[in-house]
């Protein structure tokens, strides 16, 4: 036997199989480098992240929002637009519109709500899965914007649902809604939400609604179980 | 009977109705004269309605309701029928019915013209006079639980409402025999894509066969009447417009209240600012019609991703330079009384090549438009012989703008009733006499190319326009108080059609009444002619060839 025979074999003492081994096996077959590669060189020899469960989530939710394909009035003109070429809301991974309120995360309220259409965007809104967050675009959300006097209309969005950005503007800019979606989106990773500053109207039965002149006129319109909105006009602020 | 697809210059001179010949059709039917601004009036007895509007439609040639006017004053109630005629429509009369104040009921015109329905319905909703003998007398706008009538006097907005939510009952169950029946209910919106916004449409379906359709609308009635009567005239109403049509209709919507309030206050527009107007106008109408466009493939083949987005890149192009013009890209606030805001930008020489390359461009697109979408088999399949609006149809419901053009009627009043100055431009009307969903496609793509070359005429024109008589604004007093009593209706062909207004100064700042008379809510109202008895996806496909927008149908 040469004495070569009693080195350890180059194959072990030159290999780096045990650090690249073990992560092989870890990694499994591993993603492709075309994937996230500089992500995972980034986390060195393990693909395991130690962090907490909420704040993943968070990070899972602000990274991917899905918009409920929801116009009112002239405000969706400008959120078309956002949507569409040019201001390409999805680069931002939040811009694929659902039709259907069950499988949306955000809706933006893109417009003037008023006495006829208030119940129906409750509704709307109750549809949607937790948790869900509301952008209010436009004056008219905020405020009932240029039609505040409005015999009509109701006095801001947060009168019926509560509002996590609004973002001003008569109509505001594509650019001014993809900024107020980012800073929604920053704020959902981060695990922010807004307090309720309005007592919103709410869907209730008419059964139980006080009994004052207008519910006695109209007892014979409506059935008890009926779920109706009230609009106290003078309350509005 | 007329089939509406005679030039109307061949109609000529027969077509003419003095005042005299007015006067002696109505003879003593006429309790006394109430002459407007743009037509003579006459004032009749609320239970003559049917037979003098019969006489005048049927004896005269009158066959176009354009408007219905419902207002309370002090000691009455009155409404005012419009009246023209789709061959000629500087041929108007008003018919002035009042009604004492204690027992607001007046004939229903619903019999002579079905479009009297629906204004029927909103005068009762907004203002409280009922007509009697009306097929469906019921609120069209506001809830059906709504308390008070607010465009009258004594309306007090401050009293709380009660607004329900309930599930919308078969509206022909009664008809149908108990349990057995197999037709089905289907709501379709407030919410929903293809609805164009915030529109509720009640169907009922026999297997795939629409039984019965009833719009429902108001969910976007935002008293755009109320707000306009509360603004003075001079700067406060002209924000309102833009936000009627907001598809980017701005300027031609901002263009009626203009035409209107220049006409009862007697303001000159100079020349120069009429240019600018024009153009301006037929930008909008571009955009206008490329959102049609771009809904439409939306709607027919939920075709998200090629057709929508080079709808909506063109669409960028032309806001932008509405941008540039105005300052805004939707709302624009651009007219003012007696001309425009500013000039056009400097450089200007940067503003028209801007323009001009719109204009290079234009063909290329539009024949890309064409391959993709006219030219296509499986939207031909869907479009072509779907949704028919035959011309007598379309005349009875006020059916005005692309819609009426696709019907073979020609009635354009940027032609017919000519304002700002197109009078003097080169261009041509586009008919169809398809009646169907194709034509009004059609008629829209080649709009497209007529507002081309007249924004083109209007580029050469502001080119060369000599710089020392470039007046964009007469002189406009700072306060305007038009005369009481002063009363006028006035028409402009918006992107929809025909988009008029009514006012009635009452000698102070602000209109007495001021009513909007939408081309999107007659166009909507013919819908369940289009559809009943044919199938659910043409349904949404003649709605989406309406190309309405619930601003304006609900104002
Ligand atoms: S904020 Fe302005 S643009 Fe937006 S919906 Fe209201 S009126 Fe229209």
């Amino acid at each position: 036997m040469s004495s070569d025979q009693n080195k350890p074999r180059q194959s072990i003492y030159d290999s780096t199989a045990p650090s690249t081994d073990t992560r092989d096996s870890r990694i499994g077959e591993g993603a492709d480098d075309r994937f996230n590669s500089k992500l995972r060189e980034a986390f060195g020899s393990t693909p395991f992240i130690l962090t907490k469960f909420d704040k993943f989530m968070n990070w899972v939710r602000g990274s991917s929002m899905f918009m409920l394909q929801f116009g009112i009035a002239c405000c969706s003109i400008e959120m078309m637009h956002t949507y569409a070429i040019k201001h390409d809301l999805d680069r931002f991974g939040a811009g694929v519109p659902r039709a259907s309120p069950r499988q949306a995360d955000v809706i933006i309220v893109p417009g003037t709500i008023v006495s006829k259409f208030g119940p129906r965007m409750k509704r709307v809104y109750d549809q949607m899965p937790e948790p869900k967050f509301v952008v209010g675009m436009g004056s008219c959300t905020i405020s009932g914007g240029p039609f505040q006097e409005g015999y009509n209309v109701v006095k801001g969005a947060e009168e019926i649902v509560p509002v996590d950005i609004h973002v001003p503007g008569c109509p505001p800019r594509p650019e001014a809604l993809v900024y107020g979606i980012a800073k929604l989106q920053e704020r959902v990773a981060n695990g922010e939400s807004s307090p309720v500053v309005v007592k919103p109207y709410e869907l209730e039965e008419f059964g139980d609604l006080p009994r004052d002149e207008l519910v006695q006129k109209l007892a014979d319109q409506i059935d008890e179980d009926d779920l109706v909105m009230r609009y106290n006009w003078s309350d509005s602020p | 009977m007329s089939t509406g697809l005679e030039p109307r210059r061949q109609v000529g001179v027969d077509v003419e109705t003095t005042e005299e010949e007015l006067e002696e059709l109505i003879g003593d039917r006429a309790l006394a004269r109430d002459d407007h601004k743009n037509a003579p009036g006459f004032v009749i007895r609320p239970d003559e309605v049917q037979d003098v509007l019969f006489d005048l439609r049927d004896e005269a040639g009158f066959d176009h309701l354009s408007c219905l006017t419902a207002q309370e004053y002090a000691d009455r109630y009155e409404s005012i029928y419009h009246l023209k005629k789709y061959a000629d429509p500087t041929q108007e009369v008003s018919i002035v019915v009042p009604t004492t104040s204690d027992e607001p009921t007046s004939q229903s015109a619903e019999p002579v013209f079905r479009t009297a329905d629906w204004h029927e319905r909103e005068a009762f909703d907004l203002v409280g006079i009922d007509y009697e003998g009306h097929p469906d007398p019921r609120r069209i706008l506001l809830p059906e639980t709504w308390q008070g009538h607010p465009l009258s006097l004594d309306y007090n907005q401050t009293k709380p409402q009660v607004v329900s939510l309930t599930e919308h009952a078969n509206p022909i169950q009664p008809d149908q025999k108990g349990a057995e029946s197999d037709t089905m209910f289907l709501n379709i919106g407030p919410h929903h894509p293809a609805t164009h916004g915030v529109l509720h449409i009640k169907t009922v379906l026999d297997g795939e066969t629409v039984a019965d359709v009833e719009p429902d609308v108001g969910y976007l009635h935002r008293c755009e009447e109320q707000m306009c009567q509360s603004g003075t005239y001079r700067h406060q109403i002209m924000p309102y417009p833009d936000r009627w049509d907001y598809v980017s209709a701005g300027l031609l919507n901002e263009w009626a209240y203009a035409r209107v309030a220049e006409d009862l206050a007697d303001l000159e527009v100079p020349e120069y600012a009429q240019v600018i107007r024009t153009m301006g106008a037929e930008l909008c109408r571009i955009a206008s019609h490329m959102l049609a466009l771009a809904t439409f493939a939306l709607d027919v083949y939920g075709d998200f991703t090629a057709i929508f987005q080079y709808g909506m890149r063109d669409r960028e192009i032309v806001q932008d330079i509405l941008e540039d013009l105005t300052g805004q890209r939707l709302m624009f606030n651009y007219f003012r009384l007696g001309g425009v805001a500013w000039d056009l930008p400097e450089p200007r020489e940067e503003f028209f090549e801007k323009i001009r390359d719109l204009l290079d461009e234009l063909p290329a697109k539009v024949a890309e438009y064409d391959d993709l979408l006219t030219g296509n088999e499986i939207f031909q399949v869907r479009c072509v012989d779907t949704g028919i609006l035959e011309p007598e149809v379309a005349k009875q419901y006020g059916c005005t703008g692309p819609v009426a053009r696709g019907s073979g009627i020609d009635y354009d009043l940027r032609r017919d009733d000519p304002y700002g100055y197109y009078e003097n431009l080169e261009w041509d009307v586009v008919t169809e006499d398809g009646c169907d969903n194709y034509s009004r496609v059609l008629v829209r793509m080649q709009e497209v190319e007529q507002s081309a070359k007249i924004i083109e005429q209007c580029v050469d024109l502001l080119e060369d326009w000599p710089e020392d008589d470039r007046e964009i604004q007469s002189n406009v007093p700072r306060t305007l108080k038009p005369e009481a009593d002063t009363e006028t209706y006035r028409a402009v062909e918006g992107a929809k059609g025909e988009l008029g207004i009514y006012i009635r100064a009452d000698g102070t700042d602000k209109p007495g009444r001021f009513k909007i008379r939408s081309p999107c809510f007659h166009n909507l109202s013919a819908l369940p002619e289009m559809s009943e008895g044919e199938y659910i996806p043409d349904l949404i496909a003649s709605l989406g060839s309406l190309d309405i927008v619930l601003g304006e149908v609900d104002r």
